[in-house]
């Protein structure tokens, strides 16, 4: 896969029924120790990209883009996978490499798999032929960027088992997995949930899939965020222990933890604490940092900060897995976008705060100390009182969790489920004592009874599709109408065409946003907001942020809405682009060959802004990279500028030409070219004109050896003295 | 429930503990916690945990639904469905997938009740 070539989605939906993932399983990043990279060395950087794009500010450092030691996570859901699949390979050169798929909603109650490729909503529905898409296109894209990616989705509702199988056969690297998610937020029956998620955790631990709980969920529903704090340990506890004894590998078991709270509150009193209290207790496992979603209001700037110091305590305890949650999300699905200021965002925080921990320490007495403590106490008076009441079905029916008190504070407001109520109630039936399932990775009572005896029951049929792959029956489409191919033909004009509209998470969906700041209240300016946007031809207008500067002074709004025109790229010219080399490059050539230059604006110009902007050096000019210049000054005639050079033996002349009535900056590069050769000096000089309205083509045409129009900088400037002088001493030599 | 926060008088039997013992006691509790689900998971099964089975077998989601509510009908999801499936193959000396879509079709489902010694009518 080339970088200038786009993914074609009907190359990777072709022959889909005859491919195989090529490994099973999650992979961690592989660790660096003392990463040496440009200037630096990093203590907790992983091995870095084949190809990448690093953070802008990278430029000033050789282009380095340090990897965290930690695997960072994106959530992609646009509800049609095939435009989340170019979102993946964004995300993947900007440092994801863990693909979380967020389901369609109403996913969860859907009794069996999903076939084909319908469309969803908030997320796509999760079927084969979409997760065998996918994977197929994170392999293309692995191999891109020179890391594995994880792809991640959700093992929960009424058809885990069913997800659980379909993931290990199509190689789903990690899923959520926690059946309080189903019991609490889902209201599925939870007796089923059990019995359903042992069989999950058992399948998942076949194919040695990564699990994340649904813990942090608690966070984003409770009324006061910190206040189930000691409930969460205790969730954690339920989670990761019946996967453990549903036969899952500790290290395969991630926790989803969310710092609670979020400033305006003291952030860091209450998160920290919490943080430490968790992964004492939860050592054996690993962590999977997520961030706070409760309080994201429509300011990406206010998710942003707040993610900032999530992660500072990610990076002050421990995270074996950074989510992502993109700044957009407390006001629309995920846009691309976002996704990746949110990559950028984790990569420029980890980057930043590398070797933490050889800076700082956590204090382990005072405040902390006790604060640690009472948050491990609570959690533990909450399992006895579990206990006590009867166990973890008591305790649901009771409303033990998500309620708005601190735990043993309780405010009666709790999720109360009924053990004989929710979705799936009555569907647990006791297996008989010659129960049978002639299957690998079957949890629970399984009365191997039949002759001749094989030690796994699968080999009674010859092994199962975890051994024989071939006996997977591959669904392609259900639905005649709501299918990939019918939405790739609405959008076939722009399909790998010459044609482009602004995009923010479909194809060609037409969406741009438009940032407005109007002197006026909030009210009237959101109203405003809209009506320019409309007299601006904007399609369905609708205000996404809005932010007061003053209650009268001024609101800042931010309005999105379609176009509904597209751009032929075929049709544009592009200017040419200089090359440009490094400024070491630049330097190194300069300091074994000196060099001299002559520089005026000629004729009878006086503007010499941009002159000086090239050459002086705080303005990056080319006297940084050890270039003499001799400033002659302004309206420098052009004989006079061109014996400068005779005199001072120079190397080259740079003219600079604003004025363009009738051509004249033209006809006075072309005078300089010619006066350079009745000098005899033409052949071994450098003439170079700039200006504003110079075109290069056309400098080209009067002789000089390079022009340079508007916005130059002076690194091209310099790299193209340098290109040309090599040229010229080939030549020479 | 209505409850003041009465942490520190409840708290008052942990304070003796040093930290290592309150995460073990922590676990122990969790423990006796999960025994119990645990229990039940191991000694039941459902129409996903069936389905499931079926699909490993090598049926599609839309027969491996149809073959579990087939085998619900029948009373016997207490036996597994994959079982059903499996032991009608057997009997009829036929592979797992033709046993199991002549299932779907509501074929032979009198003959695989009797040699599990099930009597009980259709649902």
């Amino acid at each position: 896969m080339k970088a200038n070539k786009k993914l074609d989605i009907r190359e990777i939906l072709k022959d889909l029924d005859k491919y195989e993932p090529r490994r099973r399983g999650w992979t961690w990043r592989k660790k660096v120790k003392d990463l040496k990279l440009g200037r630096y060395v990093y203590s907790d950087c992983s091995e870095s990209l084949k190809q990448s794009v690093p953070l802008p500010a990278a430029k000033y450092f050789d282009n380095i883009d340090p990897q965290p030691d930690a695997v960072v996570t994106t959530e992609i859901a646009s509800g049609r996978f095939e435009d989340d699949i170019r979102r993946m390979r964004m995300a993947a050169w900007h440092g994801a490499d863990h693909i979380m798929v967020i389901r369609t909603a109403g996913q969860s109650h859907f009794d069996g798999l999903i076939e084909g490729t319908p469309q969803g909503v908030g997320g796509v529905p999760i079927t084969r032929k979409q997760v065998r898409a996918q994977r197929k296109a994170l392999d293309i894209i692995e191999d891109e960027v020179g890391r594995p990616i994880n792809y991640h989705s959700y093992v929960s509702g009424v058809a885990g088992p069913d997800i659980a199988v379909m993931f290990s056969e199509e190689g789903v690297n990690g899923a959520h997995q926690d059946p309080q998610y189903n019991v609490l937020y889902r209201n599925i029956n939870m007796v089923r949930s059990f019995v359903d998620a042992a069989e999950s955790k058992r399948i998942m631990a076949w194919a040695d899939m990564l699990q994340i709980d649904g813990a942090h969920n608690a966070n984003a529903t409770a009324v006061i965020a910190e206040n189930v704090m000691p409930e969460l340990l205790v969730q954690h506890a339920i989670n990761s222990l019946f996967s453990v004894k549903a036969g899952m590998k500790k290290e395969n078991i991630a926790l989803s933890t969310v710092p609670p709270t979020a400033s305006p509150a003291p952030d860091l009193k209450i998160n920290l604490p919490y943080a430490v209290a968790l992964r004492d207790f939860f050592d054996e496992y690993k962590m999977r940092a997520q961030m706070n979603t409760k309080y994201m209001e429509s300011s990406t700037r206010e998710a942003t900060v707040t993610h900032v110091i999530n992660m500072l305590i990610s990076k002050l305890t421990s995270a074996d897995i950074q989510s992502t949650i993109t700044p957009d999300e407390g006001r629309n699905v995920p846009w691309h976008m976002y996704n990746i200021e949110a990559l950028d965002t984790a990569k420029q925080t980890f980057a930043a705060l590398d070797g933490i921990k050889e800076l700082l320490k956590i204090r382990d007495d005072g405040y902390m100390k006790e604060a640690v403590r009472e948050i491990k106490e609570r959690a533990v008076l909450f399992l006895e009182e579990m206990l006590e009441v009867g166990g973890y079905f008591a305790a649901v029916e009771k409303g033990f969790f998500v309620d708005s008190g601190i735990y043993p504070e309780r405010n009666g407001d709790g999720i109360a489920r009924k053990i004989d109520g929710g979705i799936g109630a009555g569907t647990v039936y006791p297996r008989d004592p010659d129960y049978f399932a002639p299957v690998t990775a079957h949890f629970g009572c399984n009365n191997n009874q039949y002759e001749p005896y094989k030690e796994t029951p699968a080999e009674l049929i010859g092994g199962c599709t975890f051994e024989d792959r071939s006996k997977i029956i591959y669904i392609d489409e259900l639905d005649e109408e709501d299918n990939v191919e019918t939405r790739l033909k609405e959008k076939e004009a722009y399909l790998n065409t010459s044609f482009v509209k602004p995009e923010v998470e479909w194809l060609a969906d037409g969406t741009v946003v438009i940032d407005m700041t109007l002197p006026t209240s909030a009210e009237y300016a959101e109203a405003a907001a809209v009506l320019i946007a409309e007299k601006m031809n904007l399609l369905e207008p609708e205000v996404i942020h809005r932010e007061v500067l003053h209650p009268e002074e001024a609101t800042r709004i931010q309005v999105k809405g379609k176009i509904d025109f597209a751009i032929d790229l075929s049709e544009i010219e592009l200017p040419e682009t200089p090359s440009v080399l490094s400024d070491e490059e630049i330097k190194d050539f300069m300091r074994n060959h000196p060099l001299r230059i002559v520089a005026g604006t000629i004729g009878e110009d006086e503007h010499s802004v941009g002159l000086r902007e090239i050459i002086d050096i705080k303005h990056g000019g080319i006297e940084k990279f050890g270039i003499e210049c001799i400033y002659l000054g302004t309206s420098v005639p052009v004989n006079k500028i061109v014996d400068a050079a005779v005199e001072a033996n120079a190397d080259a002349i740079l003219i600079s030409t604003i004025i363009s009535h009738d051509d004249i900056h033209y006809r006075n590069m072309k005078k300089v070219h010619e006066y350079a050769v009745e000098r005899g000096i033409r052949d071994k000089i450098i003439i170079i004109a700039g200006g504003t309205q110079v075109i290069p083509a056309l400098a080209r045409e009067t002789g000089v050896d390079e022009g340079f129009g508007r916005g130059t900088k002076g690194n091209q400037v310099a790299s193209f003295l340098v290109q040309r002088l090599k040229e010229l001493r080939k030549n020479e030599s | 429930m209505i409850r003041k926060d009465d942490f520190e008088t409840r708290r008052a039997h942990l304070r003796k503990l040093s930290d290592e013992e309150l995460k073990n006691y922590f676990w122990e509790l969790a423990e006796r916690v999960v025994d119990p689900l645990i229990e039940i998971a191991q000694t039941h099964t459902t129409p996903a945990i069936e389905r499931s089975v079926l699909l490993r077998m090598g049926f599609s989601s839309i027969e491996a639904k149809g073959i579990v509510e087939k085998t619900l009908q029948h009373g016997l999801i207490g036996k597994g469905a994959g079982h059903a499936v499996f032991r009608y193959s057997r009997l009829k000396n036929i592979p797992i997938r033709e046993a199991g879509l002549e299932l779907l079709e509501g074929r032979g489902w009198d003959e695989v009740k009797k040699s599990f010694g099930v009597e009980h009518e259709s649902k």
